[in-house]
């Protein structure tokens, strides 16, 4: 194997043709956004509703009886959430029995594979904020909430502050400071419900992840 | 074509029978119709011209450092705990991965898609050695059911309809017949979901490598890719040593060009970036991360400044969307891994051009691939090049393409010789023109393919020479009375 790495090496060094010309990269064209709070907003909406994601635009302070109606329309028995997160807490808190169970990811995933996969409703997760530009949200999973939790359930709820949307990925990029901070075991970007066109390019959402992907937009 | 060599497949016998297939011809011409469409009004307030100038940019600096930048993705990925190896060979990066598998005691195997898998037929492999390989992305999951290969590098399964989809799926798996989409996609889900569950490792593509971060980008829409890579406790990545990139920021206008000139749409779902394995304190993910790093030939084009080009490519499938012949024939009359003009201009570097050798000819030269091409590859001049390569190969300095000079033969070589002769001397031309006319007669009906659709073209009564003396002839005398 290191045979292999040392020939290959070899043959790309040796072989490297001699002036090399490489034209300058300039970002311009996928900098240079700039939209307001209020166009981000309506711009990320706007792109992910375009693939079927929900966004309800809540009161910071407000948002607890809003999931409670989405949980009674979809009719969701079960909702995993962290245990640690500022959110999570203060919905536990307000909680009651006549409500849908709450779950959290307590153990490792091997321990409770199959409940996961066949007995989860739906999960809500936090995120690192939003881009305008392609509607996408920014996740980073953690052992509070495993990458896991917006994947395998069917309905993923995700809570989005509107001043956490960025215009660009780019963006993110340098105002997150991603490169000099260290990447995370997995980091992502999450545009819509799960979808395919695999079958003569018609659409179907839901095809191993999530049918539906609801945003709470917390102003 | 010489005696010794024996062509993999033909080329003409494929095309013929696709052209002779007017349900595969539908399928195709609606579907890459739609492709175009969506893909036009994807970049609509784009500056595209920039854009792609950027792309270009990235690709050509990244492949300017390729050596540089393996060796810090691989010192990343290693100091993140991935274990990274390199194959010079297909085979070599099967056994690598059959390895990793028989180690682990693997039985079964869940695969995300991914092209250079299919490239060196990883599934057979694993399968000899007894290790199930199951693709889960939907479009691969119907091409194996069906025993076929994917037709379209990003829509594998784009030759099929929804009809012989049911009947396939009603077949293999006992769903019922429908034409319902939907239900057809929620019972693969159901089959699929059974078999993430229990997998024993997961095997996954890469759209991007970052050098800078030691970073695996893998960009889809239905969520198996991620699942491959988080379910099962060991996930393998594969992928050829061209798809490295230097900077996390170049990632963004390269995904910009990608899900776009793929498949029209702004971004994919899912964009998922694999930097570890499960750390000590997570809960998900799998506990050990491997990638394996393919060459298959891809040193070899490295070599050569103008055809490392084709390196550049970032797999969006754009070229064959909008190409003409892919348009009519699909996916499978090309007989290789990767389809319509990237194919053309990356197999015989893959398989060498004894096997390849339609390829290069296999187009109009009409330029739609590097017109839409988000990393502005050159496509039809690498297409001559190769061309030039199958007849002349040997006097090229130093040509570094597999079975080049296949295609060269006597006779062709005599004709064009004569050829050449004639036209540069003046005298030689007039007798040659004066004595066509006078044997148009003679010249036969059939000349191989050129005339199975087309009407070979007669030779004048008279050439333009000789209709031009008698012009000035007859212009003089016309004009001698006046004088």
């Amino acid at each position: 194997m290191n045979q292999a790495r040392a020939a290959i090496l070899q043959r790309l060094r040796q072989g490297r043709p001699a002036d090399f010309a490489v034209p300058e990269s300039d970002f311009t064209v996928v900098r240079q956004r700039n939209w307001s709070l209020e166009e981000r907003i309506e711009r990320f909406q706007q792109k992910i509703e375009s693939v079927q994601g929900q966004v309800h635009r809540v009161a910071e302070d407000h948002w607890i009886p809003v999931l409670i109606r989405l949980l009674a329309e979809h009719q969701i028995n079960n909702l995993l959430l962290s245990e640690n997160k500022a959110p999570a807490q203060a919905l536990r808190e307000q909680w009651h029995e006549d409500l849908p169970s709450l779950l959290s990811y307590q153990q490792p995933l091997e321990a409770w594979k199959e409940t996961l996969f066949n007995q989860v409703d739906a999960a809500l997760t936090s995120c690192r904020g939003g881009i305008a530009e392609t509607g996408s949200l920014i996740l980073w999973p953690d052992a509070d909430e495993p990458r896991l939790m917006s994947l395998v359930p069917p309905v993923h709820f995700v809570l989005l502050q509107a001043k956490q949307i960025y215009a660009t990925f780019d963006e993110v990029l340098r105002e997150q400071a991603w490169v000099e901070q260290g990447l995370p075991t997995n980091a992502l970007l999450i545009s819509g419900p799960s979808k395919t066109a695999d079958i003569e390019q018609t659409l179907a959402y839901g095809v191993h992840g999530p049918k539906a992907l609801i945003v709470l937009l917390l102003e | 074509m010489s005696l010794q060599t024996i062509p993999l497949h033909s080329f003409d016998a494929g095309a013929q029978a696709a052209l002779n297939n007017p349900q595969v011809r539908r399928n195709f011409r609606q579907a890459m119709d739609g492709l175009m469409s969506k893909r036009a009004a994807a970049f609509a307030d784009w500056e595209l011209e920039p854009l792609r100038e950027l792309g270009a940019a990235i690709r050509l600096r990244a492949l300017a450092r390729l050596p540089e930048l393996l060796e810090q993705l691989e010192a990343n990925l290693q100091k993140q705990g991935v274990q990274v190896h390199w194959a010079q060979t297909g085979e070599e990066a099967c056994q690598i991965i059959r390895d990793i598998c028989q180690a682990r005691g693997a039985k079964s195997v869940i695969k995300g898609k991914s092209m250079v898998s299919e490239e060196m037929e990883l599934n057979h492999f694993l399968e000899a050695a007894g290790i199930e390989a199951l693709e889960s992305d939907l479009g691969e999951y119907i091409v194996q059911l069906a025993e076929e290969t994917p037709s379209h590098i990003i829509m594998p399964a784009i030759h099929k309809n929804t009809d012989e989809i049911s009947q396939l799926l009603h077949e293999k798996t006992g769903t019922e017949p429908s034409h319902d989409v939907d239900y057809l996609t929620a019972s693969a889900r159901q089959q699929l979901r059974e078999k993430f569950m229990t997998a024993d490792v997961g095997i996954s593509g890469v759209n991007f490598a970052v050098a800078e971060t030691g970073t695996l980008c893998l960009v889809e829409n239905e969520g198996n890719g991620r699942l491959t890579t988080s379910v099962p406790a060991c996930h393998i990545a594969v992928t050829g040593i061209e798809k490295v990139i230097e900077k996390l920021e170049d990632v963004t206008p390269l995904l910009a060009l990608l899900t776009r000139s793929a498949t029209g749409q702004h971004i994919t779902t899912y964009f998922n970036m694999v930097s570890a394995p499960r750390q000590a304190d997570e809960k998900d993910g799998p506990e050990a991360v491997h990638l394996v790093l393919v060459d298959s030939g891809r040193s070899a084009i490295y070599q050569d400044e103008a055809l490392l080009d084709t390196l550049r490519c970032i797999r969006c499938g754009a070229c064959m969307n909008h190409c003409p012949v892919y348009t009519r024939i699909g996916g499978h009359a090309y007989g290789t891994t990767y389809p319509g003009p990237i194919g053309k201009i990356l197999m015989p570097h893959l398989l060498g051009l004894e096997a390849t050798q339609d390829l290069p000819s296999a187009s109009t030269l009409c330029g739609a691939c590097a017109e839409v091409c988000p990393v502005k590859i050159p496509i039809p001049r690498l297409l001559q090049r190769l061309r030039k390569e199958a007849v002349d190969g040997d006097s090229l300095r130093p040509s570094r393409v597999r079975g080049h000079g296949v295609k060269r033969h006597w006779r062709e070589r005599l004709i064009w010789s004569v050829w050449r002769q004639i036209h540069a001397r003046p005298r030689a031309y007039r007798w040659a023109g004066n004595l066509l006319t006078r044997l148009r007669g003679l010249m036969p009906k059939q000349l191989g393919g050129w005339t199975r659709v087309r009407t070979l073209p007669k030779p004048a009564a008279r050439t333009l020479h000789q209709l031009m003396q008698t012009r000035d002839a007859q212009t003089k005398t016309a004009q001698e009375p006046r004088a």
